[in-house]
């Protein structure tokens, strides 16, 4: 357990490394990238083995960092942050052996890669705001790079619209947590001390400040308004960061939600409650319907993020423990699934066929040019539309469920938005990998090339990953108690029960 | 006054003797076996004369005597050390940016006036005395104005010279009026007796007016709204290690002087004379500063409306001395100055390389010179006040002691909040800079430039302490 924080240190290490080995070649950057990702992943994968779940935050470091301020450097893990940090270094690894292709500038991609894991690490591991946000803010700068300088379609447009939407988030978060800590005479960031600062302030102090902090991170984790820096961040960024952006990144800010915002203020939440449930509604059918009318394949993941993410939010909202451990359920489920198909997409289909427009895709036979893409694909879009064996199944069933125990109109619009998920998650597969059959042979070949295109072989690094989400997503789908026997005890501590309600674990 | 006074006044005013002792010998050295070398060695001869002389300054100043000196005209208290250390050290890493930039024409010269410089900065950050206030002051404004303009065959240069005199000599003015006022009203020139005269009444007519004069010398010094308009015209037009003086070491040394005018001689008590004004300076530094460098195509007027806002977030940090202490505005100035002159140390080499206008001269720097894009990063997201470097614990400290000050609703909190929501927009103009340096490709035919090793010394040396004191803001945070 005690090893826990290396996983940050060694993917910060990992970040220089790769820079140094990329100026002598390519290669050697990948492979010290996929190795320190991989140790990474081995370290919280070690810890989870040991971990004992508990109703408290188990601290592992907790130094004076700036005894002016009272910030500690505090960093503990819960079943909650347990979760997301073994999500972290599955997509982080995932997510390398999808960069195998990256050429120019191999050394830099992957040292802002490494930079950007190494600051959700830290967030995931974080007991202290301050600490929190800045791990939070790491994150933010690498991926402004990783897309402006790797990215295709839009990028520095996307890269742009992303770094500000999330900057700007953060800086609205800043804002809440110095009033409370201002307010609670600036003594500690704790999460318990500023859930007592806050306390103190007056009733609609309190209601600004938890809208502040809560808004702050739903930028980030893609609530309705504020999403639409997501699909053209996506879609602009290279595979390994859309992987990232949408399996990770998106959760870091439902994560700041759910642990620095929720148990904030239950009077402010208590006002707040029904309108983020409701963004949180409205964003899983608009963004639903708005992916059915994609002709990009890359904006219908995109889109489709958004309105998985807002399954996550409706479960934070529904605040009862069924909702809010299905929250953190779904979080994995939708950061497996969501890396799968950018994969597919980004990396198998596009780097190949050169396109992901669903009116080209629709006259290639994928399923016979790339079986193995197309094959990974039905499976992860089986998963996202929430069949049971898959981790999408019970994440969503409950978060359905406890929304349905905390208001009845949630579940019932929000099961509506499974239905369009269905149906534009059918629609891709449909147009995007089962093309052509009308007249496979009689079809011309793309872009004007000689007799039967024919496309390079899906590489070992993206069997490697594919098969690895695959089977995490399979495992959760079977063995959903795996992590909810982590993810329930969290729930139990003192600051969580105070603003959950009813509703069995 | 007896020879053992002497002797203490001496070793108390040992960094300043060493600078000018240094300046003088580089002079002479230049001037007699150096005369008629070539400008590449007289340039390598001063700037290591220079370095040395700097560093013995900041060697002396740290373990030199503490506490009052000579009656009560110096102090030479924590912040007043602290300052002096600060200032020297961004001096050695703008001497460092000199030997980047293109050659000045008369470089012993060059060298030699900004020591003169550093010697009344470092002097005016332990002054406690309104004739040595304005004494320090004025050597280093007037060093100032020379390197400014030390490119005379450059229009812009001269341009930028008379901007900045002009304007500095009539907040001198202003200042000198301010500074007989309060000799008037009060009878004495050593700050801590003003205060004890003016502890017990309340603000006077000609105390207010003297406060108004002292407010605008100060919102010049600082580049302040609406005092700043030299600003721009300067940043662009001095030579970059010029600018890089004017901009750090020049700033930390203002910011922690008028912040001893306004709490150490006019006390607490007059506190509410001024809070309402500095807040206004504060609010139109923050929105002209940060609002007109996301029209700027030319990086240094860019830098120098980023300064503006800067300016406005660290007047925050003077309201929040007196309750809070110096440490908060000490950790901003500081690291702001050590972004400031690495981002003009930058911005020299590439300027001797082929120029550096405009943003699109930095294209394809990563390419160029990764050493150089990369301290440009450290710097410019300092300044953008990402953790974890530097930068954003300066405003943290600043914002969070400001939001204590009286609540959220207070003043100095609503301008906290204020400040955090501009640091997005200001986010913008930087990754704009980035963009450019560490996205975008060569232009054709942009050649690979070399850094000389002092300037690369230098620029590492700022990026280095940037991260530190980002990783340990109690290193400096801790020392007050």
């Amino acid at each position: 357990m005690n090893l826990l924080p290396w996983c940050i240190y060694l993917s910060l290490a990992g970040a220089l490394l790769s820079l140094a080995a990329g100026r002598r070649s390519p290669a050697a950057a990948r492979w010290v990238a996929l190795l320190t990702a991989a140790a990474a992943w081995a370290v919280t994968l070690l810890a989870a083995v040991q971990f004992v779940p508990g109703s408290s935050l188990q601290t592992l470091v907790d130094l004076a960092w700036i005894p002016m301020l009272g910030a500690r450097y505090h960093l503990a893990v819960d079943g909650i942050s347990m979760t997301l940090l073994v999500l972290t270094g599955l997509a982080a690894t995932a997510g390398v052996l999808f960069s195998w292709n990256i050429a120019t500038r191999t050394g830099e991609f992957f040292a802002f890669y490494l930079a950007l894991i190494a600051g959700v690490y830290g967030v995931f591991l974080s007991a202290d705001a301050l600490l929190f946000f800045v791990f939070y803010e790491i994150a933010i700068v690498p991926k402004y790079f990783l897309i402006a300088i790797w990215g295709s379609t839009n990028r520095e447009y996307g890269a742009m619209k992303l770094a500000l939407y999330s900057f700007a988030g953060s800086a609205i978060v800043l804002a809440g947590l110095l009033w409370v800590y201002a307010a609670g005479g600036g003594q500690s960031f704790a999460f318990g001390e500023l859930t007592r600062a806050a306390a103190t302030l007056p009733p609609h102090s309190q209601i600004a400040v938890f809208g502040l902090v809560f808004f702050g991170f739903a930028t980030l984790a893609g609530i309705f308004p504020l999403h639409t820096w997501a699909p053209t961040g996506h879609v602009a960024a290279p595979t390994g960061a859309s992987m990232l952006l949408a399996g990770v990144v998106m959760k870091l800010g439902a994560y700041g939600c759910l642990r620095v915002a929720l148990p904030l203020s239950p009077l402010g939440f208590a006002f707040w409650q029904a309108p983020i449930a409701w963004l949180a509604v409205i964003g899983i059918v608009y963004a639903g319907l708005v992916a059915l009318r994609q002709e990009d394949l890359k904006f219908v993941i995109g889109y489709s993020s958004v309105s998985h993410m807002g399954f996550v939010l409706l479960g934070i909202a529904a605040a009862n423990a069924g909702a809010v451990s299905g929250a953190v359920l779904q979080m994995f489920s939708h950061g497996v699934i969501a890396g799968l198909l950018f994969a597919v997409v980004g990396r198998m289909l596009y780097d190949r066929t050169h396109t992901r427009r669903l009116s080209e895709l629709r006259t290639m036979p994928i399923y016979r040019l790339l079986p193995f893409a197309a094959a990974v694909f039905v499976i992860a879009a089986v998963a996202s539309m929430g069949l049971p064996g898959f981790s999408g199944f019970p994440a969503e069933l409950t978060i359905l469920i406890g929304a349905w125990n905390a208001a009845h109109a949630w579940a019932a619009v929000a099961a509506l938005g499974i239905f369009i998920a269905a149906a534009f998650t059918l629609r891709a597969v449909q147009l995007g990998f089962f093309g052509g059959a009308r007249e496979p042979e009689a079809e011309a070949p793309p872009r004007g090339q000689a007799g039967t295109p024919h496309y390079g072989p899906i590489s070992l690094p993206e069997k490697t990953g594919a098969v690895l989400l695959v089977a995490a997503t399979v495992l959760v789908g079977v063995r959903p108690d795996l992590l909810l026997d982590w993810i329930n005890p969290a729930l139990q501590s003192p600051l969580f029960q105070a603003v959950l309600k009813g509703g069995a674990p | 006054m007896n020879p053992t006074a002497y002797a203490g006044l001496f070793l108390a005013l040992l960094p300043e003797a060493s600078l000018a002792a240094g300046a003088l010998l580089l002079l002479g050295l230049d001037l007699s076996l150096f005369r008629h070398r070539d400008p590449a060695l007289r340039l390598r001869l001063a700037l290591w004369t220079g370095a040395i002389a700097v560093v013995a300054a900041a060697v002396a100043a740290w373990l030199g005597p503490r506490g009052s000196v000579w009656g009560a005209s110096f102090s030479l208290d924590n912040l007043a050390v602290a300052t002096q250390v600060g200032v020297l050290a961004l001096t050695l890493f703008a001497l460092g940016a000199v030997r980047g930039a293109p050659t000045p024409r008369q470089p012993a010269e060059y060298v030699a006036v900004m020591l003169f410089a550093a010697t009344g900065l470092v002097l005016m950050a332990a002054a406690q005395q309104l004739l040595l206030v304005f004494l320090s002051l004025e050597l280093a404004s007037l060093s100032l104005y020379v390197i400014a303009g030390f490119e005379a065959r450059r229009p812009e240069s001269t341009e930028a010279a008379l901007k900045y005199f002009l304007f500095g000599g009539i907040s001198a003015a202003f200042l000198l009026f301010g500074f007989s006022l309060i000799y008037g009203v009060t009878g004495s020139l050593e700050l801590p007796a003003i205060a004890a005269k003016l502890a017990g009444g309340g603000a006077t007519p000609p105390f207010l007016l003297a406060l108004a004069m002292v407010l605008v010398a100060f919102g010049f010094k600082t580049a302040a709204a609406p005092f700043h308009l030299w600003a721009p015209d300067v940043y662009q037009g001095a030579p970059a290690p010029s600018a890089a003086l004017i901009s750090s070491a020049s700033k930390l040394a203002g910011f922690v002087l008028f912040t001893r005018l306004l709490w150490s001689a006019a006390g607490a008590a007059q506190a509410p004379a001024w809070f309402p004004t500095v807040a206004a300076i504060s609010a139109a530094s923050l929105l002209l500063g940060n609002l007109a460098a996301l029209a700027q195509t030319n990086l240094r007027r860019l830098l120098a409306y980023s300064a503006i806002g800067h300016s406005g977030a660290m007047l925050l940090g003077v309201m929040a001395a007196g309750r809070f202490g110096p440490a908060p505005l000490f950790y901003y100035a500081f690291t702001y100055g050590l972004a400031v002159v690495g981002a003009f140390g930058v911005i020299g080499v590439v300027d001797r390389a082929g120029g550096c206008e405009s943003i699109a001269d930095l294209a394809g720097l990563h390419k160029r010179s990764p050493l150089l894009a990369g301290c440009l990063a450290v710097f410019v997201l300092s300044l953008a006040g990402i953790p974890p470097l530097a930068g954003f614990f300066g405003k943290l400290s600043v914002f969070s002691a400001a939001l204590r000050l009286g609540g959220v609703a207070g003043p100095a909190g609503l301008l906290s909040i204020l400040a955090i929501a501009l640091s997005a927009v200001a986010l913008y103009y930087y990754l704009i800079v980035l963009k450019q340096a560490l996205v975008a490709g060569p232009v054709p035919g942009a050649r690979p430039i070399k850094v000389p090793f002092a300037t690369a010394l230098a620029l590492l040396g700022s990026a280095a302490l940037i991260v530190w004191f980002g990783l340990d803001p109690n290193q400096l945070l801790g020392v007050f």
